[in-house]
């Protein structure tokens, strides 16, 4: 038996599964993939001024929110799913069968990037149709943008992996994990424009993955000269990069040793 | 074929942080046994269940389980989970995908899955084969648990009270279930809380309290019950009378004597599998 392929199947069949299941709870359908769009039509709406020449701040709130999608996809949706699953006793049945954990990390991969690619073609759709998000036509730009959603939506779904151990319950996941993104949120220049926060806000956000992955979808999504507006006077691609990577080895490392099968 | 046993376990302890939950059991399973296990909660039973099928680590002690240590990690471990079957105590997951969905998604874990749509008619759920898992009852979804447990067509199936919350007839047809498990050859681990199960089903029976094995015997003379001193019970010019013998056939022979044929409302009584039970989880406390 070729392992890696038995592996890697299994991991497409859960992958399916898990879209499938995903799909059946309506309101977590509503909540994963509409939420970010009802938050972009409310900000998109109330607060149009301009915040340099030629941009407003609803198409800084876009690629804010194309940003924070994958936080939510990923991080947000996997950290508050994975413990009630723990709860339920699935992944403790899972466990007893030959499945290997990759083919599960596999297939929670496949929901991750399937929620992502909608959630951000809707967030495209709206924010060009209804907020003059300029989709740009210089396809250095998309090449940003893809690996930018790559690297940030990998970081994002290790990251959801690894914090899934700390919430206690499955019920008290939510409570525990959605702060967090929303304070981040307010913090990395989502629902601000982040060179106005404080200088600390700042400083402590740029700890994390959503500042870098936040300042790099504008780096696509607003013009070239917006960047002198930004902390460093620049993208700072390369460094969001390096960033992401880091948090990506960090979030693998941690999910591979604390990984936890049922609550005890 | 071999004919190693299909649990055999030496000198199981298991602590947790400041007690000790299973203090040094042996237990040897034979291949195509039903062994039941039996004792009161927290007695110690889910914890050597839950070594036996690897899902926790024993501090110290012997054990292989099909050949194989349970705490086997990685490839070896993968195989190894492919020759059992483990139904669980409790698990509400997969309320979402109706009941083909979830056994043939299972089906293809495993190297040599049954045929799914006899699994489903062997637990009984063939009615409710495109029902979603949250519409079915405690006892149906509880049928599925163990529809799961054996689609991979385990040598050795792990039951963990497999039939709390069924109604009397979905019991006598789960007992049949194991029983046609049985004479294909399987081994099967049960933990019960219920006497009559265990009685129905076990070849042997091993009562475990404070941590310890406290007796391995088949059903019929755990405790000793085969010797234990009977009842004998019968009615008398309109008074109720017993009394206990060892030797239940000579009194009986009596009193048939002594009434000159039939005996009033005759009852002779061997201690219940429960009693004896009950009696020997006291002893030790």
């Amino acid at each position: 038996m070729n392992l890696l392929g038995e592996t890697l199947r299994i991991g497409l069949l859960r992958g399916s599964l898990e879209l499938k299941q995903f799909m059946r709870q309506r309101e977590s359908v509503v909540f994963t993939l509409l939420f970010p769009v009802i938050l972009l039509f409310i900000f998109g709406t109330v607060f149009r001024d301009t915040i340099a020449p030629g941009v407003t701040f609803s198409q800084y709130f876009v690629a804010g929110m194309i940003a924070s999608g994958l936080v939510n996809t990923g991080f947000q949706q996997l950290a508050i799913t994975i413990p009630m699953e723990r709860d339920a006793g699935t992944l403790k049945r899972l466990r007893g069968t030959p499945m290997s954990i990759s083919s599960y990390f596999i297939g929670k991969s496949i929901l991750v990037t399937i929620l992502m690619i909608l959630q951000t073609a809707l967030l495209l759709f709206f924010g060009s149709v209804m907020f003059d998000l300029n989709l740009p036509s210089d396809p250095s730009l998309w090449l940003n943008f893809t690996w930018l959603v790559i690297l940030g939506s990998a970081c994002s779904t290790v990251l959801g992996i690894a914090f899934s151990v700390v919430p206690k319950s499955g019920r008290g996941a939510s409570a525990v994990v959605s702060p967090i993104v929303i304070i981040l949120q307010f913090f990395s220049g989502v629902f601000f424009v982040f060179t106005s926060l404080p200088i600390w806000m700042q400083q402590f956000a740029a700890i994390f993955p959503l500042k870098w992955l936040t300042q790099g979808m504008r780096s696509v999504f607003l013009p070239e000269d917006f960047a002198t507006q930004e902390v460093a006077g620049n993208w700072e691609l390369g460094k969001t990069a390096l960033v992401l990577v880091l948090w990506l080895i960090i979030g693998l490392f941690i999910s591979i040793r604390t990984f936890k099968w049922s609550r005890e | 074929m071999n004919t190693a046993p299909a649990i055999e376990v030496r000198g199981l302890v298991k602590k947790y942080s400041n007690k000790t939950a299973v203090a040094g059991i042996d237990l040897t399973v034979e291949q195509g046994e039903i062994f039941a296990l039996l004792g009161p909660n927290g007695a110690g039973k889910t914890t050597t269940v839950e070594i036996l099928e690897g899902y926790r680590k024993a501090n110290s002690g012997e054990i292989k389980v099909l050949g194989f240590d349970p705490a086997t990690k990685g490839i070896a471990g993968q195989k190894w989970r492919n020759r059992i079957g483990i139904v669980l105590q409790s698990a509400s997951d997969a309320a979402d995908l109706s009941v083909i969905e979830t056994v043939s998604h299972f089906a293809n874990y495993y190297q040599n899955p049954k045929d799914v749509d006899q699994v489903i008619n062997d637990v009984g759920l063939t009615e409710k084969i495109d029902s979603k898992v949250h519409q079915l009852s405690g006892g149906q979804r509880r049928r599925l648990d163990v529809a799961l447990g054996i689609i991979g067509s385990p040598e050795l199936l792990f039951l963990d009270e497999p039939t709390t919350g069924f109604d009397p007839e979905a019991r006598r047809s789960f007992w049949d279930l194991i029983r046609t498990l049985k004479s294909e050859g399987t081994t099967i681990l049960l933990t019960t809380h219920y006497l009559d199960e265990a009685q129905e089903l076990a070849d042997r029976v091993g009562v475990i309290n404070n941590g310890q094995l406290i007796e391995i015997a088949p059903p019929s003379t755990l405790g000793g019950r085969n010797n234990a001193p009977a009842k004998v019970m019968w009615v008398e010019n309109g008074v109720s009378k017993e009394l206990l013998t060892s030797n239940p056939t000579e009194e009986v022979i009596k009193l048939n004597q002594h009434f000159n044929g039939q005996i009033p409302e005759l009852q002779v009584l061997r201690p219940n599998l429960e009693e004896i039970y009950l009696k020997m989880i006291g002893e030790v406390k």
